[in-house]
């Protein structure tokens, strides 16, 4: 599909969910659909969507050992095994997928191509990437982890310390939170590297551009509820907890931004099994990442494995027989 | 044969995407950077399916008539087979971190070169036929229709991809394109479209033993050439043995060492040490091939051909298997073989009889790598050796893809090398170990139809040993792959004249003081040893 129309197709998707929730929220008054309905439902397709993503990629086996090595495997005692990047044990392994899961470890590794006329083709640093694809993983985290302050109650002391180094900088009434501003900048960075490196737009598709204006759609409507369009706070955590405790309640007055930001929250989650978003779930199984590289060490069992046709020994004796006693070479039947 | 444009011709590569989607770039065969398809007389005889007599660049590909069926029925087998495969095709997010990693990419900038879209030819596929949403929104998911285009596509872009593992070094998924080559490749495999080099060795392979065909009594002879070639060079007369029964080790390596130089010398460099120390070894004409023409084939193929080693050593009675310098036997060997054809429980684990190093990872397969066991000879001080008749060479290393991303090979050989030379440097960092450069010429397509792309492919690889070539002038590309020594020689003179190409085993017996040798004047290659130029020339004279 060509660049562009994939964003705008992406940008309508969101306009017209914004549109769905605005008139039916905010005109038709269908508050209870859109303050339990959607998101019950949308909570209910996220859990057994992953689930059910998870168990389809686990219902196939892992037949052969093929982590991608990226060191020194482990042979002689003498020479520095490199446990981290050629894991030998089940523990070590682990370790290593810590590092990526935690750390995003291999796209650390980042290089870009500089290649000019000569030909002179150099591999420049390119931390870039790591660092918005990081910075924008944890923000989200961060305001995930801050929204739980919405579900519980009393509020648990970790979120207060989260909130707290979230909003260090005390500016501002309410508090500003850094989480949020930094989710929009990481996402305005991912958005327009996606546009602007021209192989990336090549292959970009509706089902990049959609999360990522989802995303900012989900992070605007929560700032400007936050700083700007006031709503019933209390009245809104009201119908947080009352969904968190299975006792739903729809308050009168909470203002329709907020039903707004639910339903964009409602659709994330329920699109989410369904999308690339499920590398969250995915990078976790990945046989290149976390298994061992102990193949020679140890037998693995592939569940599949079938007899095959092979060219025995005694059939290329019986057609090279003559050739091999001719040539001195030791044969098994002598004629 | 397509002529291949001169290299500052080539050199203009533009990384810049066309103006047209991808989905409607149709490919275009051009002459040079696809290979031939396979003939049917290399198919039949390992009971591949859809022999015919066809062309690539022609029109009518004269596919069976249930093609897309058995390709739908293939992806769904594998999607159950594979988790790789499954997980691979569901969870990237087209972040392009892989990109311009792939030497193909950088060689030709075609965007279809680029890991991710090569991934994205099957995905899209994918996406059609086994996920809801595809089905549902088409395009606007991503999603395309299988049609014979596509065939095409990906027979000219999964014979594009070396299965090199570089892309997923990078991947924070580490997904790994090869894997997706690997699987597009049986299915374009169940209905008949290979290529016939693969084929050609697959089918000698299965027959002879060995991808070139060689029969037994002929192999035999061709080692006995290279007795006759070391006694000249070194006044030592070794003395291989074949298909020798109670042999305590069976050696195995690929078979293009027998056949062309510069691996001919490697050759000899195996056979000097294991006389030098007395190995007590064999080789085997059944078993005569280390390379696996399988695994860029199919599974299944990997295993049929792989069954010879674990049935050889069982016949034969040894005790263990030491495997020469090759590159994809090794990723076979690693990854594969233990799992398809083990337990090889009537093997020991690998005991070096001179040392006595018991190889524990080792321990299941009972295979060793030779520069394992090489390194090991090294460190025990069990070798005599003069570094200095390496003098005349600036070497530098090349960690070839499957020893290094699919197992980890990256410092037994360089110990060797800074023990057997004494002039050894690196190329620079984003390059080697487990970012290496492929040859641009691996798994199968170092056919010389596809020459350009070769040299394409190669032009990553080629650019670093530039960089050290101008640098240190170096002159010498070692490597322990038997690929690598066939297909460097022309890359080198095309990108870098001046270099020359070995493996790490030439170098260790040009290096190695053998009890009883004459005094040495050349190397394995008849060139004179530093030093020895003058009484070369004299002796020329006589
Ligand atoms: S690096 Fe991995 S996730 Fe990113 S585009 Fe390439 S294959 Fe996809
Ligand atoms: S495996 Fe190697 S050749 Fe294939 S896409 Fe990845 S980097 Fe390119």
């Amino acid at each position: 599909m060509n660049p562009l129309n994939a964003i705008v197709f992406s940008l309508v998707a969101v306009g017209v969910l914004v549109l769905v929730a605005l008139l039916g929220a905010g005109v038709a008054d269908l508050q209870y659909f859109f303050g339990v309905v959607v998101p019950y439902a949308a909570a209910a397709v996220f859990f057994i969507g992953v689930v059910y993503r998870v168990v389809y990629w686990a219902r196939s086996p892992v037949p052969f050992r093929i982590p991608t090595t990226c060191g020194q495997q482990k042979s002689l005692p003498w020479i520095k095994h490199d446990a981290l990047e050629n894991p030998v044990t089940k523990g070590q392994a682990v370790m290593r997928m810590v590092l990526e899961v935690l750390l995003f470890r291999s796209l650390f590794r980042n290089t870009r191509l500089e290649f000019r006329r000569g030909p002179k083709i150099d591999y420049a640093s390119a931390k870039w990437l790591w660092l918005g694809a990081i910075v924008f993983h944890y923000a989200f985290l961060v305001v995930f982890i801050r929204h739980l302050r919405f579900f519980t109650e009393p509020i648990p002391g970790f979120i207060h310390l989260i909130e707290n180094v979230d909003g260090f900088l005390e500016v501002g009434v309410p508090r500003l939170f850094l989480s949020g501003v930094v989710l929009l900048a990481a996402l305005t960075y991912l958005f327009l590297r996606r546009v602007t490196v021209p192989q990336l737009s090549y292959i970009s598709l509706p089902a990049d551009y959609f999360p990522l204006f989802l995303i900012f759609g989900i992070g605007l409507t929560g700032i400007l509820m936050r700083y700007f369009i006031k709503v019933d706070v209390v009245a809104a955590k009201e119908l947080t907890l009352g969904l968190a405790t299975f006792h739903p309640t729809v308050p009168e007055g909470i203002g329709s931004i907020f039903y707004l930001h639910l339903f964009l929250v409602s659709v994330l989650f329920a699109y989410f099994p369904f999308s690339k978003l499920v590398h969250m779930a995915g990078v976790f199984l990945s046989p290149t990442r976390n298994l061992p590289n102990n193949s020679r060490i140890q037998r693995h069992i592939n569940p599949w494995n079938y007899p095959v046709k092979v060219h025995t020994y005694e059939e290329y004796e019986e057609e090279f027989r003559e050739k091999m006693i001719e040539a001195g070479l030791p044969v098994e039947k002598k004629e | 044969m397509a002529k291949v444009p001169k290299p500052d011709e080539l050199a203009q590569i533009e990384h810049r995407p066309p103006e047209s989607p991808w989905t409607e770039t149709p490919v275009e065969f051009r002459p040079g950077t696809y290979c031939y398809g396979a003939k049917p007389q290399n198919i039949e005889p390992v009971d591949m399916p859809n022999p015919r007599d066809w062309n690539p660049a022609d029109e009518d590909w004269k596919l069976p008539e249930n093609w897309k069926q058995t390709v739908l029925d293939g992806m769904k087998l594998r999607l159950n087979r594979f988790r790789s495969f499954k997980l691979f095709m569901d969870i990237c997010v087209r972040c392009g971190a892989c990109a311009d990693k792939c030497h193909y990419f950088i060689g030709s900038g075609d965007p279809k070169n680029m890991p991710v879209l090569r991934a994205e030819l099957m995905r899209s596929v994918y996406r059609n036929d086994f996920s809801t949403f595809g089905k549902m929104l088409k395009k606007y998911a991503g999603a395309r229709e299988l049609t014979e285009d596509v065939i095409k596509e990906w027979f000219y872009y999964y014979f594009q991809c070396t299965e090199c593992r570089r892309c997923s070094v990078f991947c924070p998924y580490g997904i790994d394109t090869a894997e997706i080559t690997i699987i597009g490749r049986e299915l374009l495999n169940e209905i008949g479209c290979q290529i016939d080099w693969i084929a050609g060795a697959v089918a000698n392979c299965y027959r002879t033993g060995n991808h070139l065909g060689i029969q037994p009594h002929a192999f035999r002879d061709m080692i006995e050439f290279f007795v006759d070639e070391i006694e000249e060079v070194t006044g030592v007369r070794v003395e291989p043995t074949f298909n020798r029964k109670g042999a305590e080790i069976l050696f195995i390596t690929p078979s293009g060492d027998v056949f062309a130089d510069p691996g001919t010398y490697t050759l000899m460099g195996y056979m000097m040490l294991f006389h030098e120390i007395g190995l007590d070894y064999t080789w085997s004409t059944y078993a005569s091939e280390g390379g696996n023409f399988g695994l860029f084939t199919s599974h299944e193929m990997m295993k049929r051909l792989n069954a010879k080693m674990y049935a050889e050593a069982k016949r034969l009675g040894v005790k263990w298997i030491l495997g020469g310098e090759c590159g994809h036997m090794w990723r076979v060997i690693n990854q594969y073989m233990d799992t398809m054809n083990g337990p090889a429980d009537f093997l020991e684990v690998p005991k070096s009889p001179i040392t006595g190093t018991v190889f524990e990872n080792a321990r299941s397969t009972k295979m060793t790598h030779i520069v394992e066991f090489t390194a090991d000879l090294i460190r025990h001080g069990k070798l005599n050796l003069d570094p200095s008749r390496n003098d005349n060479k600036i070497v530098t290393f090349h960690d070839s893809c499957n020893p290094a991303r699919a197992m980890g090979i990256l410092e037994e050989p360089r110990y060797i090398l800074r023990n057997v030379c004494n002039h050894f440097y690196e190329m620079p960092e984003n390059t080697i170990r487990e970012r290496t450069f492929c040859c641009g010429a691996g798994t199968g397509l170092n056919t010389d139809e596809y020459m350009e792309m070769r040299m394409r492919g190669g032009l990553p690889r080629a650019n670093a040993v530039k960089y050290v070539h101008d640098k240190f002038g170096v002159n010498m590309l070692a490597n322990i792959c038997a690929i690598d020594r066939a297909v460097f020689p022309p890359l080198m003179d095309y990108w870098v004249p001046g270099v020359d190409v070995t493996g790490i085993h030439e170098l260790v017996a040009n290096a190695l003081i053998m009890k009883g040798e004459k005094k040495r004047t050349t190397d394995l290659r008849y060139e004179p040893l530093p030093g020895m130029e003058e009484e070369e020339e004299e002796e020329e004279d006589v």
